[in-house]
Order: structure tokens, then C-alpha cells, then sequence
């Protein structure tokens, strides 16, 4: 396969965005004024990680990139030295980030790292109950640290105790600090994210892989059901809400519950009923730490968590009231999950022509099975829990730049690189304890409102999914799972990128996610808030769900996603309730409008655009 | 087991007394073999599995024996064939051109006539029609035997329609144990004719209006959770001899989804030509040439036999199906035959994972193989 070369992309800068590389790290460039690495950045195969990062990134996100770019790199590398590879190296054109996994080229190098990961990794896998429930613990410390994080305002004049006990410090220093407590919590959380998650993967992915050489054509679906109905803590604030529900009808609170679309306006009415304070207590339980559940994939600011925007649980909770009323069962049929796995899995088993195969299968879905939980738990803790969080505290960090006439608006901080920010702080803090304006004031506003049409013209540009040269085999576990989930519609995928007019498309191709064929008037919701439009009957369309879409469930006859694979969200979720699904479809919130008529087909991954 | 027979090694000649002279299939089975030959009694071993088989009857190798007793032509024939060299195909057509023509020209014993003609009217009315077409085919007991294959050495008439033509047909079948070929391989393998025996079976036309052929092994990959469906409009012929390409679908054996499916462009079908009782290629209506061939309902029902009927023999097996135009949906899919599937089955397979098992090994070797990007 023939893909451009990366420093030609780069040379054709987008014109108004010249200089646009200040907004990144430096060493994510792709470079032309060093021989050896120009080289090296030639000979390599960069593709576009799309599941990741569907729009351009923020110069304040990158730090999650930048945490995962040494977490993984750093577990592959130098803790469990998967053999035949380092890490993962990344670079960004135009906001998109582009990854590559480094191989080790010797033969003899990789010999040598052989027995280190059988001891290390397989330290992991043997002990792997017991290194979770030490992780698990490790994570809530950093949680709870986050959690009673200060950002400090700076006041006029210090407090008197300051004086009185001794202090010594000030709420300038304090504020330099704790950013930097922020960032070190950020970093350290990301570091535990990567501890179990290849290892994870490998188990995964090759338990899949032994699978399909057993059974090529078995759908990756199937692979997926002989490891569901597993208890994983990411459908826990769903069921949260059904509990809400529940208790709301209980306590003949429901219809007020009901009966207002603003949270503001149920909290209210509540307050005159007489088993409304009853409730609102089981309402704030819940959310500490449940609602702390983002409504994207948490890896960007955008996302925001339940406790962010009320309306969206409250939502759920009413669709549930609205089925429990009709007398319809809320709760996730885990017995019937359970019971199909076992069926499918026992069936699939006894097909197996030999002892040894039958024994080889056996092992790797024993293992995939104690790895599921940790693949799916992580996230809640890191990119749900933490990050919600977090992404509040920098909230507070930018309300402070914004009170010293920093940045004009709160929302402007993620125009700002990390590092940009702590210099700004100092600006801001020496400025505060010497009583002068910061430099900043004029030069960051005018900054961030270029660098706001960078960001759009960016998010206009298509990015190439691969550039580079492609290698023949790809090893490391992280990328053969991204890999798996964009490789078989790689071409495809490139095609409809190329496509200038999305009226043209009558088809949209995605991986069949859960099986079944329906028919049925589509709802585009973009985002979380969205799903409170949908309609009984309707087919969801989104770019991506996660667990705090969950309610949209009980509503839809099918589901589409533009960015996942078999193992999304959306993709479980609908083998459970028995609903097609269709993900991974790259452009389909680009190409379906609400209202359109589909049909979705699950068991073969396509979606015909019926009548406009 | 539906069998009237039970003791299956019992050679033919010893059932005389108990065994009937006509049978309907569902009372045939993998053991009735010496009784209904090798055909029908698998068409009745598929009724024990569960599925639906155009309906039929058998005269059974008693009723042949009673017909060539009654003939009264064993002992001419016994002339006839005595002293042949069993290369000397001339001397060897000649014997068996006579031989036919005697058997051809006897009438049936009135018992056995009254029988297949009632079992034939039978057929009829379960049939909601006069006169159904009926497929007339000779059903060897030898068949099965290994190295002795005489399976495609008897005949078979299709589209035959009244008593009279389907009791001519009948000893057509049997004196398809006559021909020269026949006569001469028994003599090589030392068989004594007068201990061959054959039935005849007597069995609905399925009318298909779809048919096709299924496997419930992968014909490319030897996937043995799948079941794949070929399937054209008309008879199943156009399939089998690969005159069209056949829609095509990979059904899930596990969950009975479709999993693949390719409809392609199909030009011709084949169908019945009732006054020449004859199957014509016929051209296929181009705006019918690329809709789908069989409907996702009716695949369904076809997995979910092929799966019973994989589950029955404990084996991949190779189905003949079809669909039939003259009855209502829901009791018009006929399995019309089901072989043991043989190229994957004869293959020892491993997936060439190493020799050992756990599954830390099989991740380090996957990591090292690496995934090949295609």
C-alpha cells in the first residue's frame, strides 16, 4: 500500500494557518531541517487515529495525548518489554494526531526480550485479581486527591492566619503550585490507565485471533458475546437512574419527577412533597460518584459529565418512570445475556475439531475473561471520573486567568498549551504580588482568537488515515486493536473521505455490531444532550455513545456510530437489548440528517438510506 | 426409528415373510437399506431428523422379489447370463437388452399394482393434486457398499404423472439392474445376481420456484460455524452444474443470521415443461435477475434444517434444497437430499497453534507473528 509522504502534507500548509506548530509540542512535528529523523519520519507508517481523535485537538487536550504517548510507550517498553516492539510514536498535522508503532528490528534484540515479558507480563496475568484491586485503590487515592485539589483565588490581601500561624506561603505560590499538582495528578492517573491496559488488549485481541483462525467467519460480535453479561462498573450509573426511577414511582414522587423538563424546576416542586426530600437525597448519593460519568468519551473538554448538566440524567430517569408506568421492565436482562453466552460459547466450542485446540481455546477465553472487567472499568475511572473532574478544575484554573484579563472567556483556556498556562500563571501571580498588569493581558487574546480560525479551518481539513510507509505486520498489541477497528474498512473509509457530497450517499458501510435488520426514521444527536429529542421507535445517530447515553437504549429500535467498533458501547449495549446496530461507520452524522428513513442492518454492517 | 425393519443385516431375501411390498418413506430409515435401498431409506432417515422431504413411497426390494418370482422370468434370465465373460461388453449388452425387455414387458402382480396405485393416490390428495408429478428413481441396495458403488448406474424419470406411467416407470427402475455395466461389474466382484435387489422410489416433484444447495461446512475455509446457501430460481440443476452463479449466503450456524450475502446477476432457471415432462432452461426476466432469490425467512428455515440435519449424523453434510411453488408458505421447504460433506471432512485440521496451550505462549507467539496488514 502507497501512502503519501508525511512532509508533503505538512509543506501544503493550510493558508491562514501558518505558524500553527506553536500550538503543539515540538517534537510532534514532522521535520525537514534533520536528516536522520527526516529519514526515519519517511520510512515510517503514521496513520491517522481516528477512533481517538475524530476533530483536530485542542492545544490544552494534547495532554491526555501526551500522557498516553509515554504511558503505553513506557509499559511496552521498558516495564514488560513486549518483544518485538518499543513504543508508540506520534506526530500531528493540522491538529490530527498521527501514531506509529516503533518496532526492534533485530531478531536477536527481540530473542533477548522474550523471557523478560513471559516473567514480567506473565506476573501480571497470573496475579492479575490481586494487582486490580491494588490498582483499583491506588486510583481512588488519586481520585480523592483531585477531588480536594485548591485552585486559589488570589486575594487583595492575604488572610490573617497566614500571618498568625506562621505560613510563610502565599495563595500566589499556591496557585503555581497546585496547577502543577493538577497536571502531575493528570499525568500520574494516566500512567495507572496503561498499567493493565495492553496486557489487557493482547489477551483480548488474541483470544479474538485464535478464534477467527478456528472459525474465519465467525463475527466479531460472536467473539465479543462469549465475554458479556461480565458485571462491569460502567453500566453502574445507568442503573443509578433506573434505581432513581424506581424509587421516584415508590414514593409517588414520579410525577413531578416527570413533569418538567428542567432539573431546576423538579428540584423545586420536590421541595413540596412530602417524600420529596427523600428522594433527592437518594438523587445526590447517586451522584457522588456515579453522575460523574462523561457524556463523550471524557478524552476531550467538550465532554461534559451528568453532574455538569443535570438535564441529561434526569432524562434518563424519566424515560424509565415512562416505562416503568406502562409496566415495561427496566432492568438489563443479565440472566438472558448469560445464558446466550453460555449457549453460544458452548456451540461454538463443540465445534472444535481437536483436544488441543479445544484446550488452546479454553485458556485464552479464561484470560480474556479475567482482563474484561479492567478493559472496561478503566474507564470509568480515568477518562469519567477523573477527567470530569479535572476538566472542572481547569475550569477554576481559567476563571482566574480570566478575573487578571488573561483570556477573555473561560472556555478560551484549551487555545493554550500546558506549558503556555503555568507561564501565564506566573505572569498572572508575579504580576498579582507586585501589583502590575500582566504582559499576557495583550498578548493572549489576540493569540487565542487566531488560533480559534486555526482550530475551524483544521476541523475543514480531511485527514489522511495513513501516511508513511506501511510495514507488513504490525505487533503492538494498542495499535492491532486500533488497527483492527479501522484496517478492514481502511479503503472505504479513505473513499468516503474523498466523497465531496454527502447527498450523494444512498449506502454507508460500519461493522455489524449486533445482529437483526429494522427500518425506521433517524435521530442525529450529536451529543449527549440531544438524546432528549429522541423519539419511541426512532434509530439513533451519533458520532460515538458512551454509558450516560444509556436511557437513548430504552427508546430506539437501532443504532449507528460514526467512531467504535464491536466492543463500543453502542455495540454492547444493543446485543443486549436484542437491537441492530452499525458502528465504526467513519461519516455517518455527516451524512444522515434526522428524519430520513433507514435501513439498518446488524448482522451485515449496512445502512441503506431509504427516502431523504 | 420409523423402520418396520428392524434387524438391518438381515439379507433381503429373508424379510420376505414380515416385511411390506410398499412403504411410505416415514417408515423408512438408515437400517431399512436392504429393504428400500440406499436412497429411500435416506430420504426417510432425513423425516427421523426433523425435516421436511417431498413426500413419497418405496416398493420395496420384497415387492421386486415378488414381481421378478411372478414374472416368471428367473430362470430365463439365470440362462441368459450364464457363461458371460465380463469383458465382452457386446455379449453383455445383448444379454442385458433381452433381460430389460423381458422385465419391461411383464406386468406387475395385481396386488402390487392396487398397492402402488392406492399409495399413489394417496400421494395425490396430500398433495392437493390430481395426478402429482412424481420423480420415478431406482434405489440400489448395493450403493452404500464400499468400493461397489453403483449409485448413477440406475435410473431416474422425472415429472412422471398417472398410475400407468408411473407403474411403467417402475419397471424401467428395475430393470435398470440389467444393464450391461451393471451386469459386468457384479460378475467382477463376484456378486450373485440373484442376490441383487433393488426398490423403487416413488416421490413428489418438489415445483420449486427457488432451490439451490447448501453446506454446513465453509466450502472455502472448512469453517464449521457456518452453514452456506447457493440458491437460483427454478430447479436446483442451474446450481448444481454451475450454469449460473447462485445468489449466495453465509448464514451464522450458532445464531441462524445472515452473515454474507451476495445476490447476483441470475440469467437463466430451469422449470418443467409439462407436456414434454421434460426440465427447460428458461431465461430468467431481467428485472427478476438481481432480486434476491429466496427471502431471509425462508433462509432462516433452511439453516435450522440444515442444522438439525447436521446434528443427526454428527458430521458436515452437503444438502440438496427446495422450495415448492404449489404449497403455502410454512410447510412448502423440501430437503430433497443430504450427503456427508467429504473434502473438509477427510482434512485433519489444526489451526497451527504451537504445541503448547497456554495462553501466555499463544500471546507471545501472536506478538511475535505480528498482524499482517492487508
Amino acid at each position: 500500500m502507497k501512502f503519501p509522504v508525511p512532509h508533503d502534507i505538512k509543506a501544503k500548509t493550510i493558508p491562514g494557518t501558518e505558524g500553527w506548530e506553536r500550538m503543539y509540542p515540538y517534537q510532534y512535528q514532522f521535520v525537514t531541517d534533520d536528516p536522520q529523523r527526516n529519514q526515519y519520519e519517511k520510512d515510517t507508517f503514521w496513520f491517522y487515529d481516528g477512533l481517538h481523535y475524530p476533530e483536530p485537538l485542542y492545544p490544552f487536550d494534547t495532554i491526555w495525548d501526551e500522557a498516553w504517548y509515554l504511558a503505553l510507550s513506557q509499559f511496552n517498553n521498558r516495564i514488560f518489554q513486549v518483544p518485538p516492539v518499543r513504543g508508540v510514536d506520534h506526530r500531528i498535522i493540522n491538529g490530527y494526531v498521527y501514531i506509529s508503532p516503533v518496532p526492534v528490528k533485530d531478531p536477536a534484540e527481540i530473542g533477548a526480550r522474550v523471557p523478560n515479558f513471559m516473567e514480567r507480563a506473565g506476573f501480571y496475568y497470573k496475579n492479575w485479581d490481586e494487582l486490580e484491586a491494588k490498582w483499583k485503590v491506588k486510583m481512588e487515592a488519586t481520585i480523592a486527591e483531585l477531588e480536594a485539589l485548591e485552585i486559589p483565588r488570589l486575594p487583595d490581601i492575604e488572610d490573617l492566619s497566614v500571618v498568625t500561624d506562621g505560613v510563610g506561603e502565599s495563595k500566589g505560590y499556591h496557585l503555581l503550585k497546585n496547577y502543577d499538582d493538577l497536571i502531575n495528578l493528570g499525568i500520574k492517573c494516566w500512567q495507572y490507565h496503561f498499567e493493565f491496559l495492553n496486557l489487557g488488549y493482547a489477551a483480548y485481541v488474541f483470544f479474538m485471533d485464535f478464534t477467527q483462525k478456528l472459525f474465519p467467519s465467525i463475527p466479531m460480535q460472536r467473539v465479543t458475546q462469549m465475554i458479556s453479561g461480565i458485571d462491569v462498573i460502567m453500566y453502574r450509573p445507568d442503573d443509578e437512574l433506573k434505581e432513581l426511577a424506581k424509587k421516584a414511582v415508590a414514593l409517588e414522587v414520579d410525577g413531578i419527577v416527570a413533569g418538567h423538563r428542567e432539573w431546576d424546576d423538579v428540584r423545586a416542586a420536590l421541595d413540596g412533597h412530602r417524600h420529596g426530600a427523600e428522594w433527592l437525597a437518594a438523587f445526590e448519593k447517586a451522584r457522588y460518584p456515579w453522575f460523574n460519568i462523561s457524556s463523550g468519551t471524557g478524552w476531550f473538554h467538550t465532554d461534559r459529565s451528568w453532574n455538569d448538566n443535570l438535564n441529561i440524567p434526569l432524562d434518563g430517569i424519566q424515560t424509565y418512570i415512562g416505562k416503568l408506568r406502562a409496566g415495561v421492565a427496566i432492568d438489563r436482562p443479565m440472566e438472558a445475556v448469560r445464558a446466550e453466552r453460555e449457549r453460544i460459547t458452548a456451540e461454538y466450542r463443540a465445534l472444535i475439531e481437536n483436544d488441543e485446540d479445544r484446550k488452546q481455546f479454553d485458556e485464552l477465553l479464561g484470560c480474556a475473561k479475567t482482563v474484561f472487567p479492567y478493559v472496561e472499568n478503566h474507564l470509568f475511572y480515568v477518562e469519567h471520573w477523573f477527567h470530569s473532574v479535572f476538566w472542572n478544575k481547569m475550569r477554576e484554573v481559567a476563571a482566574i486567568m480570566k478575573e487578571h484579563g488573561m483570556i477573555a472567556d473561560i472556555e478560551d483556556i484549551w487555545y493554550l498549551r500546558r506549558d503556555e498556562i503555568k507561564q501565564a500563571l506566573w505572569d498572572v501571580v508575579t504580576a498579582w504580588a507586585t501589583g502590575v498588569t500582566p504582559r499576557g493581558t495583550a498578548t493572549w487574546p489576540p493569540e487565542i482568537e487566531w488560533r480559534k480560525g486555526v482550530m475551524q479551518k483544521f476541523r475543514d481539513w480531511n485527514p489522511p488515515p495513513a501516511i508513511g510507509v506501511a510495514p507488513e505486520v504490525i505487533q503492538e498489541p494498542f495499535t492491532i486493536v486500533l488497527w483492527g477497528v479501522t484496517n478492514n474498512s481502511l479503503s472505504d473509509w479513505a473513499a468516503v473521505q474523498d466523497i465531496g457530497d454527502p447527498d450523494s450517499i444512498t449506502e454507508l458501510k460500519g461493522f455489524a455490531a449486533s445482529p437483526g435488520t429494522v427500518e425506521g426514521p433517524a435521530r442525529v444527536c450529536r451529543s449527549a444532550e440531544d438524546i432528549r429529542d429522541l423519539q419511541e421507535g426512532e434509530i439513533l445517530v451519533a458520532p460515538t455513545t458512551s454509558p450516560s447515553w444509556a436511557p437513548a437504549f430504552a427508546k430506539i429500535k437501532a443504532c449507528v456510530t460514526d467512531v467504535g467498533g464491536v466492543m463500543s458501547h453502542a455495540a454492547i449495549v444493543c446485543r443486549e437489548y436484542g437491537m441492530p446496530a452499525v458502528v465504526g461507520t467513519g461519516v455517518s452524522t455527516r451524512v444522515i440528517r434526522t428524519g430520513m428513513t433507514l435501513r439498518v442492518d446488524g448482522s451485515s454492517g449496512v445502512i441503506s438510506i431509504i427516502t431523504a | 426409528m420409523g423402520s418396520i425393519i428392524s434387524e438391518a443385516a438381515l439379507p433381503w431375501a429373508a424379510l420376505d415373510s414380515v416385511a411390506p411390498k410398499v412403504c411410505s418413506f416415514e417408515d423408512c430409515g438408515k437400517d431399512s437399506v436392504q429393504l428400500v435401498g440406499g436412497k429411500c431409506a435416506s430420504l426417510g432417515e432425513l423425516i427421523n431428523a426433523g425435516v421436511r422431504v417431498p413426500p413419497g413411497f418405496a416398493l420395496t426390494t420384497r415387492g421386486y422379489a415378488q414381481f421378478m418370482r411372478e414374472a416368471g422370468i428367473q430362470a430365463e434370465v439365470a440362462a441368459l447370463l450364464d457363461g458371460l465373460d465380463h469383458e465382452d461388453m457386446d455379449k453383455l449388452e445383448e444379454a442385458s437388452h433381452a433381460i430389460r425387455e423381458m422385465i419391461e414387458s411383464r406386468p406387475l402382480p395385481i396386488e402390487l399394482e392396487d398397492l402402488i396405485a392406492e399409495s399413489y393416490r394417496k400421494l395425490s390428495v396430500r398433495c392437493y393434486l390430481p395426478a402429482v408429478p412424481v420423480a420415478v428413481r431406482s434405489s440400489a441396495t448395493a450403493e452404500d457398499l464400499p468400493g461397489a458403488s453403483f449409485a448413477g448406474q440406475q435410473d431416474t424419470y422425472l415429472w412422471i404423472r398417472g398410475v400407468d406411467d408411473v407403474i411403467h416407470h417402475v419397471r424401467r427402475c428395475i430393470s435398470s439392474l440389467y444393464t450391461g455395466r451393471a451386469i459386468a461389474y457384479r460378475m467382477k466382484m463376484g456378486f450373485p445376481h440373484e442376490q441383487v435387489a433393488i426398490s423403487v422410489g416413488i416421490q413428489k416433484m418438489a415445483n420449486a420456484y427457488t432451490a439451490g444447495v447448501m453446506f454446513t461446512v465453509h466450502p472455502a475455509t472448512g469453517d464449521r460455524s457456518v452453514i452456506v446457501i447457493d440458491a437460483n430460481f427454478g430447479f436446483g440443476e442451474s446450481v448444481v452444474s454451475g450454469e449460473v452463479t447462485p445468489d449466495n449466503f453465509v448464514v451464522n450456524k450458532i445464531t441462524l443470521d445472515i452473515i454474507e450475502r451476495t445476490i447476483s446477476t441470475k440469467e437463466i432457471c430451469h422449470t418443467v415443461d409439462l407436456k414434454t415432462q421434460k426440465s427447460i432452461a428458461l431465461p430468467v426476466p431481467v428485472e427478476r435477475q438481481n432480486i434476491q432469490s429466496i427471502t431471509d425467512d425462508e433462509i432462516g428455515e433452511l439453516a435450522w434444517m440444515a442444522k438439525k440435519i447436521e446434528k443427526h449424523y454428527g458430521r458436515p453434510m452437503d444438502i440438496e434444497w427446495a422450495i415448492d411453488k404449489n404449497l403455502p408458505a410454512g410447510g412448502n421447504i423440501f430437503i430433497l437430499q443430504a450427503r456427508p460433506e467429504t473434502i473438509w471432512s477427510n482434512r485433519q485440521k489444526t489451526t497451527g497453534a504451537a504445541s503448547s496451550t497456554s495462553a501466555m505462549d499463544y500471546i507471545v507467539s501472536s506478538l511475535l507473528a505480528g498482524k499482517r496488514l492487508s
